[in-house]
């Protein structure tokens, strides 16, 4: 992955964040604790202002250093959560240019990192609930060598998985102390991760931004 | 909103600044990465303690950082988790070479930045997490219960543990038993009012309260009509008691909690009410503390902390402290 395609990935996931910080709030408002967006804002601003020194880095470095960036600056559960899946997807990085295979298998790493480091699987009403989905879908079309129209498959099944969702019971994070009454809302993490994944595939495939 | 600031961004910044220039003879603070530590020197073979969370539970943490007490503190934003880098700066800073044990509340934030920060560390460490709220039932699906007031007495004895030299191990296994130990319940009759929110966190009517509140306005276990202090305290020294499994006979401490706006005179009208509680269900007060120790900004009512005592945690309890919060026996 060259210098340049870093560059335009940190460019295009900070521009998405901060350009959906209001949204991402209100969701916690409802839910959580209302500074989502700001958290995230302030973590991807920072990532921002350093991209050339980590855009001038090999890709597993990168995502590292990038994660770091984000453990120190977003604060709150998100910082460590977000942080832990650029960490361990830097770490499952091979040394040559990723293929689509080494991608999906980079971001299994990183969701086992955020499984991990969250003590949640899927179905509590958290970012994995976009992460894993988007993995499973993309595991599945490497292993069918189905790459046509990969990057439409991946928004969709994105997007899919946040409305879910909206019906499910909070059973991690402050939403959980609501029991029942989380349900009816987007969750905020999951949001994120949704517009993270959209910023990434347009970057990557931009004929499918959104 | 109404509230003695200058630049609603700037709040924290300027407090520490203040807290730092009032007590400068016990502390002192590091601006970036942020923390507050003892202005003494931590004496060779001595645990360090560290403690830290978001901001607006004054005087904890900064509060209660000197002699018997907390080496460091790293404070938040707001009702925000602190990040690694406090940790591990005020780690680096505090530790004598043997070991660092951080005191965290249990809140997802709070657990994962003091985890990472572990991770991180060049420095031994350990950690005893407090989840004395039994407001909030525990549940293998949720977060468990919430860390409160009890923390500070957990900081407080393992504090004067620490200057004893116990070992880092020694010190965790201590501090776990202290939290075991205690429980915790409080009831909130205003909201309080994020400075960066700039309104109330919940709505909450004249005559509502909200029973099994948290410490960030977070719901409890039910919003109900305002009662008298007795019927309040009836009810989380019942919760209390109920989960404490204390004998009869036992000796306890029985701690009042403030707020952040609810005066002295109705706390010690509610310790009136509590201790005869207490002493009715066959336990002894045998120590107190009534005051403002872990509040939640400018959140009216108050929680009540039961912790059993045994002759080693009373002596821990007993065993001088100073810091800008809490000063007793020197």
């Amino acid at each position: 992955m060259s210098n340049t395609l870093v560059l335009r990935l940190i460019e295009g996931m900070a521009g998405t964040i901060e350009s959906h910080a209001d949204q991402l709030t209100r969701l916690d408002q409802a839910i959580g604790d209302g500074d989502h967006g700001i958290n995230m804002a302030r973590g991807f601003k920072e990532l921002a202002a350093q991209k050339a020194a980590i855009a001038a880095l090999p890709l597993g470095e990168a995502l590292k250093k990038a994660g770091m960036t984000l453990v120190m600056k977003v604060g709150g559960a998100s910082g460590p959560l977000y942080g832990t899946l650029f960490i361990d997807m830097g770490k499952a990085t091979p040394e040559a240019a990723p293929t689509l295979a080494d991608l999906s298998v980079m971001l299994d790493a990183g969701i086992r990192g955020v499984k991990a480091r969250g003590k949640a699987e899927v179905g509590m009403k958290t970012m994995l609930d976009v992460l894993c989905p988007v993995a499973d879908t993309l595991r599945s079309l490497v292993d069918q060598n189905e790459t046509d129209g990969l990057d439409e498959r991946i928004i969709a099944a994105a997007g899919h998985a946040l409305h879910r969702t909206t019906d499910m019971v909070a059973k991690r994070g402050r939403a959980s102390f609501l029991g029942e009454r989380s349900k009816g809302h987007l969750d905020p993490g999951a949001c994120s991760s949704a517009l993270l994944i959209g910023a990434v595939v347009g970057v990557l495939a931009p004929s499918s931004a959104r | 909103m109404k509230k003695l600031i200058n630049d609603v961004d700037a709040i924290l910044g300027e407090s520490l600044a203040g807290f730092a220039r009032a007590h400068g003879d016990l502390v002192s603070l590091s601006q970036a990465p942020l923390f507050v530590r003892r202005r003494a020197v931590t004496p060779a073979g001595q645990v360090a303690l560290i403690s830290g969370g978001g901001s607006g539970h004054e005087p904890l943490h900064a509060g209660f950082v000197g002699r018997g007490m907390l080496h460091a503190a790293c404070p938040g934003q707001v009702f925000t988790s602190p990040t690694p880098d406090q940790m591990l700066a005020a780690a680096e800073a505090v530790d004598s070479g043997a070991g660092v044990l951080f005191i965290v509340k249990n809140y997802e934030g709070d657990v994962m930045n003091f985890e990472m920060a572990a991770e991180m560390a060049p420095c031994a460490t350990a950690r005893v997490l407090t989840n004395d709220d039994v407001a909030v039932e525990n549940s293998s699906y949720t977060t468990g219960r919430r860390g409160v007031a009890g923390t500070v007495v957990v900081e407080k004895m393992l504090g004067a543990a620490a200057e004893t030299g116990m070992d880092l191990a020694t010190l965790q296994a201590l501090g776990e038993r202290v939290n075991g130990a205690t429980r915790s319940m409080g009831c909130a009759l205003t909201s309080c009012t994020v400075p960066a929110a700039g309104g109330p966190t919940f709505e909450i009517g004249e005559a509502e309260m909200e029973m099994g509140v948290g410490i960030h306005g977070e719901p409890g276990r039910r919003r109900v009509a305002l009662a008298s202090a007795s019927a309040i305290v009836e009810e989380m020294m019942g919760a209390i008691l109920a989960d404490l499994g204390a004998a009869k006979g036992e000796d306890v401490l029985l701690l009042v909690n403030g707020f952040g706006a609810t005066p002295l005179m109705e706390l010690y009208l509610v310790y009136d009410e509590a201790a005869r509680r207490v002493e009715a269900a066959g336990l002894t007060v045998a120590r107190s503390l009534v005051g403002n120790w872990c509040t939640s900004l400018d959140m009216a009512g108050c929680s009540l902390t039961v912790t059993r005592l045994d002759a080693e945690t009373t002596g821990l309890w007993d065993a001088p402290v100073h810091t800008p919060a809490l000063r007793w026996g020197c």
